[in-house]
């Protein structure tokens, strides 16, 4: 449904823009429907710089992304955000204090539904909240202070699902909410995705994106280092950054020492264990920037690794 | 016995009333002993933080006793803490990202704040250097300002600061929240390795995380509306907690290894009370699925069994 093709995001920086900062790297992966793929990445690998890409709220420097087989650069706006929306970290900022919470779905109804009838837009509002599992008496008519984070993001979301959307992206939704609610906004997506919903879940924590997902995307400075079905990734960790992604991650129920001595992670990848290279000795030498080279190579159906060098400094 | 908290009562001056806070809390924490505080936004586990080292102009201290070491602890009076702070009780803000003067290289400002505690900052620099190194930095950033070090290392380095005249208290509040997993880890363990050497002798690890606590606590303690809810064994508030809070809390947290397709979790319907008005009783009465006639009778903080203490009528 959704594909990025080889995309890249150069940001000009320094005096006059002199300095180009590669801030995503040859990117291609797609998001089918019904599918939750994660994108998981520490902070500054690019991975909201991905999402608003989608989101066309920045442009890509190079690359394309296609939305079914469309450049969704050359689409109109107004129809592309009838496909696909996003939601954002902070819920308590996505919402003008002034007006009640429902001011969302009025401003969608004045874009996108002007002639509809009272009757049949209410109606429409009520088969939204439902899909978030909200209750309109509580949620209808208030103030954005008078709503939990959890029923601010639950909104934003019912808000997207009035427009009859085929994908979401949700960048880092749940980072701000309390343990007790977070949840029921990570169960959401796994409702969204039933209804046939592509969802690009953008996250921080390893835990959420094993939780919710189907595919997983490990980003690095940019660039994907490892991609493939969730339980793969997870199980066979492959590249050295996601091994350690892996081990650093707090378990509830394991140590540390234990994850790492399990994953073999404690000495330092050698400059030579890159699989990339191993499986494709052809490739070595030829320099990051080779326009011909793959980004990532398979190393079983459906798991692919890139090389190490993003992560360790002077390897290949 | 370290540290003893009698029926602490702290609340915060506003328009429209007193903000119960902190509503009679008590405890102890052991000789070496990491105890981790959990909690949701709200409920009062900063504000426990920063009545044991500072308060600040909001706060009212309206009752309780703290004992430190066999001393009582003038916490309520500011002038008399600068005694304490530093030597017996010291405090890693949140924010430690942004608590360093920025217009001071580190070592510099290190070094004022020694001096202002009157402490010779030279005869103390060798000192500096070996914690600077001992948490995974180099002795250079001493000579760099606050800008040139990412977040991670910026928390390191309040860190050394915070514990440099070994106090016996130490409180580390939301330390590794803002951090990426790899940093959190080295951060989290850092704090083990302080109480190893006994450069701090006790700790009080502030977060919402409780995996990270399963990872580095001795016991953890969660708090609720301002009030404590459960304290026990690390082991057991993960394993075989009895608070019904707890017990939904810690069973609706996704873990790597949880999947929503095989095992969907669950949050705690209902938002906490406010605190401005809390209701009679059982703060978590509106929430708990085993909430009867005599939940609105406040429930004592009991011991029921050997240092598993719980705040519940339906525990016994």
């Amino acid at each position: 449904m959704l594909t990025l093709d080889h995309v890249s995001k150069i940001y000009k920086v320094g005096t006059f823009g002199g300095t180009d900062l590669a801030a995503v790297k040859d990117v291609s992966f797609s998001v089918d429907a019904g599918q939750v793929v994660s994108l998981i990445g520490e902070s500054g690998s690019g991975k909201t710089t991905i999402g608003r890409m989608i989101l066309r709220l920045t442009q890509a420097t190079r690359g394309t992304i296609t939305f079914d087989g469309q450049d969704v650069a050359k689409l109109p706006r107004r129809g592309y955000y009838r496909l696909v929306q996003g939601v954002f970290q902070d819920p308590f900022s996505s919402y003008n204090p002034i007006f009640k919470a429902d001011h969302v779905f009025g401003m969608i109804r004045s874009v996108y539904f002007r002639g509809m009838p009272n009757a049949e837009w209410d109606a429409r509002v009520e088969a939204a909240l439902e899909a978030v599992g909200l209750d309109p008496d509580q949620v209808l008519h208030k103030y954005p202070h008078q709503l939990s984070g959890g029923q601010l993001q639950r909104l934003l979301i019912a808000r997207a699902l009035l427009l009859d959307i085929r994908m979401l992206v949700a960048d880092e939704i749940i980072s701000m909410l309390d343990a007790s609610t977070r949840i029921d906004v990570l169960n959401l997506l796994g409702d969204l995705k039933a209804r046939g919903l592509g969802i690009l879940f953008i996250t921080h924590d390893l835990s959420l994106g094993y939780y919710s997902s189907q595919r997983t995307l490990i980003l690095l400075r940019g660039q994907i280092v490892e991609m493939g079905a969730t339980e793969k990734v997870y199980g066979n960790p492959t590249h050295p950054y996601t091994k350690m992604l892996i081990a650093s991650v707090p378990l509830l129920h394991k140590k540390w020492r234990q994850v790492e001595q399990e994953l073999e992670t404690t000495a330092a990848p050698a400059a030579d264990a890159c699989t990339y290279h191993a499986l494709q000795p052809e490739l070595r030498g030829d320099g990051a920037s080779a326009p011909a080279r793959p980004a990532l190579v398979e190393v079983e159906e459906d798991h692919f690794v890139g090389c190490i060098r993003p992560y360790v400094k002077g390897a290949c | 016995m370290s540290l003893q908290v009698n029926d602490l009562r702290v609340y915060y001056r506003t328009l429209a009333g007193d903000v119960r806070a902190l509503d009679g809390v008590t405890f102890s924490i052991a000789e070496g002993e990491i105890m981790g505080l959990a909690g949701e936004s709200g409920c009062g586990k900063s504000t426990l933080g920063k009545a044991l080292t500072h308060f600040d102009s909001r706060m009212r201290y309206v009752g309780g006793d703290v004992v430190l070491d066999d001393e009582p602890l003038p916490i309520m009076d500011s002038d008399a803490m600068d005694e304490f702070r530093f030597w017996s009780v010291s405090i890693i803000p949140q924010y430690a990202m942004s608590a360093m003067n920025p217009t001071r290289k580190i070592g510099k400002m290190i070094a004022d704040l020694l001096e202002s505690r009157g402490e010779d900052a030279a005869a103390m620099r060798p000192e500096i250097e070996r914690r600077i190194e001992l948490v995974g930095l180099q002795r250079d950033v001493l000579d760099r300002y606050p800008i040139e070090l990412s977040g991670g290392m910026k928390q390191r380095v309040v860190m050394v600061i915070a514990t440099l005249l070994n106090p016996s208290l130490l409180i580390a509040d939301e330390i590794t929240s803002a951090l990426d997993v790899s940093t959190q880890k080295a951060v989290a363990e850092t704090l083990i390795e302080f109480r190893d050497r006994q450069l701090v002798r006790t700790m009080i690890v502030i977060t919402h995380d409780m995996s990270i606590l399963a990872q580095v606590a001795d016991t953890i303690t969660v708090m609720y509306a301002g009030k404590l809810a459960e304290k026990a064994a690390t082991d057991v508030i993960i394993g075989a907690p009895k608070h019904p809070y707890t017990r939904l809390l810690i069973s609706s947290l996704p873990e790597v290894g949880v999947r929503y397709a095989d095992k969907r979790l669950t949050g705690i319907p209902g938002n906490p009370p406010q605190l401005l008005d809390p209701p009679l009783g059982c703060r978590f009465q509106a929430r708990c699925p085993l909430a009867d006639a005599q939940c609105r009778e406040e429930p004592p903080f009991v011991e029921v069994e050997p240092a598993h203490f719980v705040a519940c009528w339906k525990v016994s």
